[in-house]
């Protein structure tokens, strides 16, 4: 079986065994067992979902640590669009820049304006391709890996355009060996991220893709760093090369904006945000809806988009207001000539997915199907018998959770607290009546 | 269940009409049921449009109707049953944009009379019973080429 990474994980000694983030997981990925949650590695998604329901911080997402810069000579920043409404009106977009400087990196490669050659990429390719519509956005890797385990039909909508994130990776690279001479294997380029799906984006890249981040960084650290940096901290306003489209990538709805700038409302958008608002919106394309002609869905997993990341330590209505701000201030270079520089990269493929992405097909009840249709006969009855409340004390998600997880042979159906009470009752009864029966030799 | 030598497992779901905002659901419980079954993604998505459209034909035109998914492992059928008017033209029905849908249905943007020739392209076979006054009886198979391949 594949090995899973995963960026979500449990700290042991912090979980109650409270089951208040099985009911929030949308691959119903947590069980409750002895005690303390564990999480199916096959179904979870790194959404990070759980680590904002859990009252009792026990759910963490492992990042990598700034210690990992001096792994390389050379180390870039690639800051989320989403860190640069972080901060307070007054602090500048150079000074943020600035800052991460001080923090061990030589220089600063926006993953904004990795986002404005993806936005340059996927108009061309929906001006060139046509074919399967609509198509889905890859830049979200919480929403790829739900497809993969929940929507496996629809995984051919993915546009092959990559993420922001590995174009600015690759652009940097490249960029730096032409500059400086280096190695690439010198250059180490750390993102700085607000989910922990991105994390794992990094470690276990889907499709056929390499990557070229070499680790993600949690925004919240680099942000208490960047706090403490700001003081000292040059105003690199030369480090800025994003517009504010690319910019606007940071927050839902931005992603497409970027897009439609180019094209003149040829293509109709769709932006949804937050999980269980993808995961219906893709339901109804699984039944054959074409979502009325939309050519583009922008789908992220998080409310608001980037800026409502797991990982990110604002709070996202701010956050978005401090964002815009910066994107509608900021300069316009010469709209012409990146374009023209944008779709050199897409045509030499350096911005292409590669690679298919592959389900993970994780429903099935047996690899033998006959075994299969057996088990969910097994699974109806069994669901039937339960009382249907969902309330979660057995440490499955719902009751139908249950009964999937007593075929599977994981659970008892004495795990459900109504049907063990059932049977102390039934046990009870029988006692009693065990204890009116007096032997021949004493009664009548 | 070693011992159990029925053909197919049977699975039954009402569905009420004029109830569009729990629509969609049966054809989402069925889909689920095929994944568990272990069937392939192609034919789970081809069962799912199928059902989805029969579910939407009980809500829109009929007083009411049920549906039946029966799986084997060479065999998906769904079955959609209903109480209502039943189509007078089958053949006309079977004609893409023919609707015979009220207008507040066609304004609420269903009913665009897809649902038959929908249907008919997820179906392998496709058996239409219906009779006026009364109502209307769709069976849509999806044959499974792949049945006893193991799956990862
Ligand atoms: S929410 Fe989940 S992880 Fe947090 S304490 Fe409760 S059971 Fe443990
Ligand atoms: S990260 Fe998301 S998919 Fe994984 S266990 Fe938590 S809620 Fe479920």
């Amino acid at each position: 079986m594949e090995v899973y990474f995963h960026s979500v994980t449990l700290d042991e000694s912090k979980c109650k065994g409270c089951t208040n983030c099985i009911k929030k997981c949308p691959t119903e990925a947590i069980r409750v067992r002895e005690g303390k949650a564990r999480i199916i590695e096959q179904r979870c998604i790194d959404c990070g979902e759980c680590i904002r329901t859990c009252p009792n911080h026990a759910k963490v997402a492992v990042t990598d640590s700034l210690e990992g810069l001096n792994r390389f000579r050379y180390r870039v920043a690639l800051p989320a669009p989403s860190f640069y409404g972080q901060f307070k009106p007054e602090v500048s977009l150079g000074r943020i820049l600035g800052a991460l400087l001080e923090l061990g990196f030589d220089t600063v490669y926006e993953v904004a304006w990795g986002a404005e050659a993806v936005s340059v990429a996927v108009q061309e390719f929906l001006a060139r391709e046509s074919g399967k519509r609509p198509l889905i956005s890859s830049a979200c890797p919480a929403v790829i890996r739900l497809m993969q385990v929940r929507f496996p039909t629809l995984l051919d909508h993915v546009i092959p355009v990559d993420s922001p994130m590995e174009a600015a990776a690759k652009m940097a690279k490249r960029a730096k060996v032409q500059e400086l001479g280096l190695a690439e294997e010198e250059i180490g380029a750390f993102f700085i991220t607000p989910c922990p799906a991105k994390v794992t984006a990094v470690k276990q890249p889907f499709g056929d893709n390499r990557t070229y981040v070499d680790g993600a960084i949690s925004m919240s650290t680099v942000y208490g760093e960047v706090l403490k940096a700001l003081p000292e901290a040059q105003d690199r306003y030369d480090l800025v090369q994003s517009t504010g489209l690319g910019i606007g990538w940071g927050y839902s709805g931005g992603e497409n904006r970027a897009i439609y700038q180019g094209q003149k409302s040829r293509f109709s958008f769709l932006a949804v945000d937050g999980i269980h608002s993808v995961i219906s919106l893709l339901e109804q394309m699984e039944r054959g809806d074409d979502l009325k002609g939309i050519d583009y869905v922008e789908a992220q997993a998080c409310i608001g988009g980037c800026i409502g990341g797991p990982l990110v330590p604002q709070n996202r209505f701010v956050s978005r207001v401090q964002l815009a701000r910066i994107a509608d201030t900021i300069g316009r270079p010469e709209e012409g000539i990146k374009r023209e520089e944008f779709l050199g990269l897409w045509k030499e493929g350096l911005l292409d997915l590669k690679g298919e992405i592959r389900p993970r097909p994780v429903m099935s009840l047996d690899p033998d199907i006959r075994k299969a249709i057996a088990k969910l006969e097994q699974l109806e009855k069994t669901v039937e018998d339960l009382p249907g409340l969902d309330c979660g004390s057995c440490g499955s998600p719902n009751c139908r959770a249950l009964a999937e997880d007593i075929v599977r042979g994981n659970a008892l159906e004495t795990d459900c607290v109504f049907k063990l009470r059932e049977r102390v009752k039934e046990l009870a009864e029988e006692m009693v009546e065990l204890a009116q029966k007096l032997p021949p030799a004493m009664g009548k | 269940m070693s011992g159990n030598n029925k053909a197919f497992l049977e699975l039954e779901f009402p569905v009420a009409a004029m109830d569009f905002v729990r629509a969609g659901r049966v054809a989402s419980q069925i889909k689920r049921a095929l994944e568990q079954a272990g069937m392939p993604a192609g034919v789970v998505r081809r069962a799912a449009i199928a059902a989805y459209e029969a579910e939407m034909n009980i809500v829109i035109h009929s007083h009411g109707g049920v549906m039946r998914a029966r799986i084997a492992p060479s065999l998906v059928e769904i079955e959609a049953e209903d109480w209502g008017p039943g189509i007078p033209d089958i053949e006309l029905a079977m004609q893409e944009g023919y609707s015979t849908a009220p207008r507040e249905i066609l304004e609420m943007g269903f009913g665009a009379g897809m649902g038959l020739p929908n249907m008919r392209k997820c179906a392998d076979r496709l058996d239409i019973r219906s009779e006026v006054g009364k109502g209307t009886q769709v069976v849509v198979s999806i044959f499974n080429a792949e049945p006893l391949e193991a799956r990862a």
